[in-house]
């Protein structure tokens, strides 16, 4: 589903040069769950950018579903990315200027659905995370528990297969951290591929996959 | 979508308040100034009181003799007789009018002097323009014939000259120059920008100091052409310069002095062109320098709120890279971010156009221009929509692109 070869991330400033990522080999099966762990700094969010397309590598080769994406066209990756790839950020990246509902329909903004579709997938999305009582909310109105999961409901609501999740529940307690996790659990049963970043030992253990980095290289 | 962009700019100029009035004060003054210019224009070019026929009239005001050197020259309005000739004559009109350009006189009121423009005209004039009789009616056929002094005067000369304006002056004398004349009419006059129906006091062309026997092609009239239909200009046209074509060179020659004569039946726009700029690259010289003038005009207060938004840029990265990462191509966040700010330029629009209305009102009412008419009709609103629409592009093109090419990693950082 998603396949890293030889890949490497240089940072280049016009005095010094920073390798953050060095010879990741990566192959995540369809419907795997795996985890990315490291210490902070070791390059796990970069990576997590690069396999959501996010941002590109100085070398080598991304397949996803078996294409190789190095040549895609800006629009052409805004595609891929809106319709195979869900977001989950530690800081929950919502638009506070937008309802909750308007958040959740931001994926499907960029697809050609009508108003009263992308209302009914975003609706769909939100009991799914069980927030469909707070649609008319406005971010700065939720707990930081809510507000991930709005994220989690933006990240499922185009129904993509393969959901990236950059620290979940790294900005919550460990109850909400565990509520979270599980749901992520269940989208991962329902099918999804799920690649999340995380430096909680016990959260990556409940994972399919563990993969760890230390310096930008990877040692397991 | 559309209402998801709206939304949100909205939501943009809630969250500051001192910085979106700062934004649209700017964007408001200068609409307001483009407005009124427009509305002007209008006042000038557009169809109204007492020339409302203007979309089917053509102006006969310049007659220019020179040679094909281009090195002398001799222009001006033409003779009564030049125009009843080659003017009166055309088949393809509906009516044409004859009338003097203008002329000044004097009247005496208690020893007081009344400076007046003054106007001669036959009876078509009061036919190809609309004015409206407050009193009495226009002179017809057998008062020019006869040459009786007869006038037509204005609602404001009757005030002046009779001293009210609710008693009723037709068939009560005014003395102009030591002759008097029998009013016959008092019409509702007209604003002064409207150079060839505007007067104190209209006379048949009969009357004394007309002038309109004199001989020769120039003199002091001008004509206005009036078509059954606006699509019948271009036949008018057509037949007007074939008359102009069929006169033997020596009636313009001078003694060979000129060998080519310009006469046009121009629209009032064309006419008005025509006397600024005598050939093409003239023409395109006073368009380059409109529009340079409306450029500065936008695009002073444009680069201003092109810094004001490139500054807000920073402020919504984040949202930036949510809609890359969800899959917004570059060009969708263009579009989302011109329509912000068009929608924004809008806003700033609908200021103006209560502005607009105020500072027009206070024109017509200030008495700078006698009789003054500015409005906000159809034209000046749908040119003031595409103001603002220009206007919005061109201050948010150069931040909606450079918000677009953010890069998605970088700009969820911020």
């Amino acid at each position: 589903m998603i396949k890293l070869q030889n890949v490497e991330k240089v940072y280049r400033t016009s005095s010094i040069e920073t390798l953050a990522l060095n010879n990741i080999n990566i192959d995540v099966k369809k419907g795997e769950f795996v985890s990315i762990m490291g210490p902070s700094g070791c390059g796990k969010s970069t990576l997590l950018n690069i396999i959501g397309l996010l941002d590109a590598p100085s070398k080598g080769q991304i397949e996803i579903d078996g294409s190789p994406v190095e040549r895609y066209t800006d629009k052409h990756l805004a595609e891929l990315r809106n319709r195979k790839l869900g977001f989950i950020f530690q800081s929950f990246h919502l638009i506070n200027d937008l309802s909750v509902i308007d958040n959740v329909e931001i994926p499907l903004l960029y697809r050609n659905t009508s108003a009263k579709q992308r209302r009914e997938l975003a609706q769909e999305a939100l009991e799914k995370v069980g927030l469909s009582n707070r649609m008319k909310h406005f971010p700065k109105q939720l707990s930081g528990g809510q507000k991930q999961r709005v994220a989690i409901a933006r990240a499922i609501v185009g129904k993509p297969e393969i959901i990236l999740a950059d620290e979940p529940t790294g900005n919550l307690d460990s109850a909400m951290g565990n509520e979270i996790l599980g749901i992520l659990q269940k989208l991962n049963g329902d099918g999804a591929t799920i690649v999340m970043v995380t430096h909680d030992e016990a959260m990556a253990k409940k994972t399919d996959r563990l993969i760890r980095l230390f310096d930008g290289t990877q040692v397991s | 979508m559309l209402s998801n962009y709206i939304k949100i700019a909205w939501k943009v100029l809630l969250r500051h308040p001192f910085y979106t009035f700062i934004t649209l004060f700017g964007i408001t003054l200068t609409l307001t100034v483009l407005m009124v210019v427009t509305s002007f224009l209008d006042h000038l070019f557009g169809a109204h009181y007492p020339e409302a026929k203007r979309a089917r009239s053509l102006y006969i005001a310049n007659l220019v003799q020179t040679d094909s050197a281009n090195t002398t020259m001799s222009s001006g309005p033409a003779s009564f007789e030049f125009l009843t000739k080659y003017g009166k004559s055309l088949k393809t009109a509906e009516r044409v009018s004859i009338m003097n350009n203008f002329g000044f006189s004097n009247a005496y009121v208690n020893g007081k002097r009344i400076k007046l423009n003054t106007k001669y005209t036959d009876v078509d004039f009061w036919s190809v323009t609309d004015f409206e009789f407050l009193e009495g009616k226009p002179y017809d056929e057998t008062n020019v014939r006869n040459a009786d002094h007869v006038a037509v005067i204005t609602d404001a000369l009757r005030e002046q000259y009779f001293g009210s304006a609710e008693e009723a002056v037709v068939g009560k004398t005014i003395d102009i120059e030591n002759i008097n004349y029998r009013v016959i009419g008092v019409v509702k006059g007209s604003p002064p920008t409207r150079i060839y129906t505007y007067s104190d006091v209209y006379f048949p062309y009969t009357a004394p100091k007309s002038n309109y026997e004199e001989k020769g092609m120039r003199g002091r009239f001008v004509a206005i052409v009036l078509a059954k239909k606006p699509t019948d200009i271009p036949a008018i046209q057509a037949e007007f310069d074939s008359h102009i074509a069929r006169i033997p060179r020596a009636e313009y020659s001078n003694n060979n002095q000129f060998n080519i004569l310009i006469v046009k039946a121009d629209t009032y726009f064309e006419h008005f062109l025509s006397t600024f700029t005598r050939s093409d690259k003239d023409r395109v010289a006073l368009y380059a320098i409109v529009g340079l003038v409306l450029l500065m005009i936008m695009g002073l207060p444009a680069v201003n709120l092109v810094n004001v938004n490139v500054s807000r840029i920073l402020e919504r990265a984040s949202e930036i890279g949510v809609r890359k990462a969800f899959g917004a191509p570059s060009k969708a966040l263009l579009w989302q971010f011109i329509i912000e700010n068009v929608f924004i330029t809008f806003i700033g629009g609908a200021f103006a156009l209560i502005l607009t209305f105020v500072v027009i009102q206070f024109i017509n009412s200030s008495g700078w221009i006698a009789y003054a008419d500015l409005t906000i009709n159809l034209p000046v609103f749908l040119v003031s929509i595409l103001f603002c629409l220009v206007f919005g592009l061109l201050s948010g093109v150069l931040p909606a692109f450079r918000m677009s090419r953010l890069k998605i990693a970088e700009a969820l950082k911020a």
